[in-house]
């Protein structure tokens, strides 16, 4: 098993946190990971990306040409990365200030509108982790008991009790993505 | 009991290695993309537990000079920046290796020249191994190409360092500093005690002792017949870490035809490089130096017998190509590829330079 990944939206959106989760969960299976962030200046409202690799086997660049899956939180990115995910791969977008949605015929797309979902259940922090359910529900790289094992890990003691919080997206990301 | 296997930035594995193998000392002012390191540390207050020191210094100049104070005086103490840091610290360093002091510089390069971009470069090869400051010096250059490494070669730049009382150098960038991947860091260990160093380095100025000679630490001389005379113990001891410290991996080169050379972070885009190759049924080999310098001339001329062509893939306009060519001594094509300035190409990019200049 390898998945090469690519999540890429504005910077406070909990793009490089939730790659940071997928990563941990992916050690708590003793899966081979690599967690590359674009760093830079434009951290708050501009874009922000990562790339984050789970295997089997030992990883060699962090940095990639292609994506098995991309998950794009916003209009700029999609006009980056819609490109570069392989042939027959995935592509997850969140509906909310997509304007120019995906079009490629070659890739499956998936809609998954996190955004209004967390504001309307009043769940905004945990934005990231509906669209993380999204993921895994199409692509089960890791098994949800090792995300709350990675977050239990992850999270100061005093915020634990956020955790029942995020299993709960995750669940809602599972079922409210769909075929676009 | 098994190992720890945790998940972190290379900048911070460097930090948290420090504090296990017991490190003295740590001096540095922050700068992207290294600030992680002072961070952790800063996080971790080993001053409390280890007893090693911490100090954000007033500057680069000023961090690199407590290095050489503590190195006097037999400790183990290192200092990080990024490179227009680094450059700041070019003529202490300069001293440390003319007084033959050990110590550890980390540099995390980003793209130059100036104050660049802060986005991930090699650019700083040249100025790491042929020089930097003034004078005949080398350091001992270590290249890590992953997290693990990051964590491993705090320990072996020290050992290396005290081994040969010379400054030995982390060269990183951007990207093995701001990745995160597993890592097992080394076990902890007690810093030396006073007679611990002593024994270490009967060298250092620890203070007045009346059954020995003074030890003076200084890199000046000037009777010209005396400098001469440290010059060309230098260079022996040079010659003798040339002989016994060479270090390199080799990526599938058994049966290659084509080779790529390439350290740190470009190795790993190389190494993808080369599985993409290898799909399309071109016999593509790596070989990754892990030192430097001491550069892996040896090793680079051996597979010169056997391969077509070299593709040195670099963070700069071509730098270790140099090194390469004169290991070669033209007797194959050696081709460099590499982005600039803070750019970093995919493998895609790499596959594409391997066939336009090499394979043709």
């Amino acid at each position: 098993m390898k998945e090469e990944i690519i999540i890429a939206g504005f910077g406070g959106q909990g793009v490089l946190s939730m790659g940071k989760i997928l990563a941990y969960s992916g050690l708590m299976e003793d899966k081979e990971v690599t967690w590359m962030p674009a760093y830079g200046p434009e951290q708050r409202g501009g874009t922000a990306n990562v790339t984050v690799i789970v295997s089997d086997e030992r990883i060699s660049s962090p940095i990639l040409s292609k994506y098995d899956t991309a998950i794009i939180l916003n209009q700029p990115s999609l006009e980056k990365f819609e490109s570069k995910v392989k042939t027959g791969g995935i592509l997850i977008y969140d509906g909310y200030g997509i304007i120019d949605p995906p079009k490629r015929k070659d890739i499956k797309i998936f809609r998954i509108d996190a955004m209004d979902e967390a504001n309307e259940r009043g769940m905004a922090k945990t934005f990231n982790m509906i669209v993380l359910g999204g993921l895994l529900k199409l692509r089960p790289i890791v098994s949800i008991e090792s995300v709350l094992k990675a977050l239990k890990k992850t999270l100061p003691e005093r915020h634990h009790k956020l955790i029942p919080m995020n299993e709960e997206a995750i669940r809602i990301g599972m079922d409210i993505i769909k075929e676009q | 009991m098994a190992k720890e296997v945790v998940l972190m930035k290379g900048n911070e594995a460097i930090a948290r290695a420090a504090i296990r193998i017991g490190v003295d000392g740590y001096f540095g002012y922050p700068i992207t993309p290294q600030s992680e390191v002072l961070e952790t540390l800063a996080e971790e207050k080993p001053w409390e537990t280890t007893g090693m020191v911490v100090i954000q210094a007033e500057s680069e100049v000023a961090a690199i000079n407590m290095v050489y104070g503590g190195a006097g005086a037999g400790k183990m103490v290192m200092t990080s920046s990024s490179s227009p840091g680094v450059s700041l610290k070019q003529e202490g360093i300069s001293y440390i290796a003319g007084a033959e002091l050990p110590c550890l510089i980390v540099n995390v390069m980003r793209g130059g020249p100036g104050l660049g971009t802060i986005q991930p470069s090699q650019a700083d090869y040249f100025q790491t191994v042929k020089g930097g400051g003034h004078g005949d010096y080398r350091l001992i250059a270590l290249a890590p190409a992953s997290v693990q490494e990051m964590a491993d070669f705090v320990g072996l730049g020290f050992e290396l360092a005290f081994k040969y009382r010379n400054p030995a150098i982390i060269l990183a960038d951007g990207v093995i500093g701001q990745m995160m991947e597993k890592v097992i860091l080394p076990e902890q260990k007690k810093r030396l005690t006073d007679e611990e160093v002593l024994a270490r380095c009967p060298w250092a100025a620890t203070g007045k002792n009346k059954n020995r000679k003074p030890n003076i630490i200084t890199s000046l001389e000037l009777d010209p017949a005396e400098m001469e005379k440290r010059n060309i113990n230098l260079q022996k001891k040079y010659a003798e870490i040339q002989e016994n410290e060479v270090r390199f991996e080799e990526v599938e080169c058994e049966d290659a035809e084509y080779l790529i050379v390439a350290f740190g972070s470009s190795a790993r885009i190389a190494q993808k490089a080369m599985e993409t190759a290898r799909a399309e049924g071109i016999k593509v080999g790596l070989l990754r130096p892990i030192t430097l310098w001491p550069f892996p001339s040896k090793a680079i001329a051996e597979r010169a017998k056997q391969v077509k062509g070299i593709l040195s893939v670099e963070l700069n306009a071509g730098q270790m190509v140099e090194d390469v060519r004169l290991a070669v001594e033209c007797k194959v094509p050696v081709e460099y590829f590499g982005r600039l300035g803070g750019i970093v190409p995919d493998p895609d990019e790499v596959v594409a330079a391997l066939k336009e200049k090499l394979i043709k």
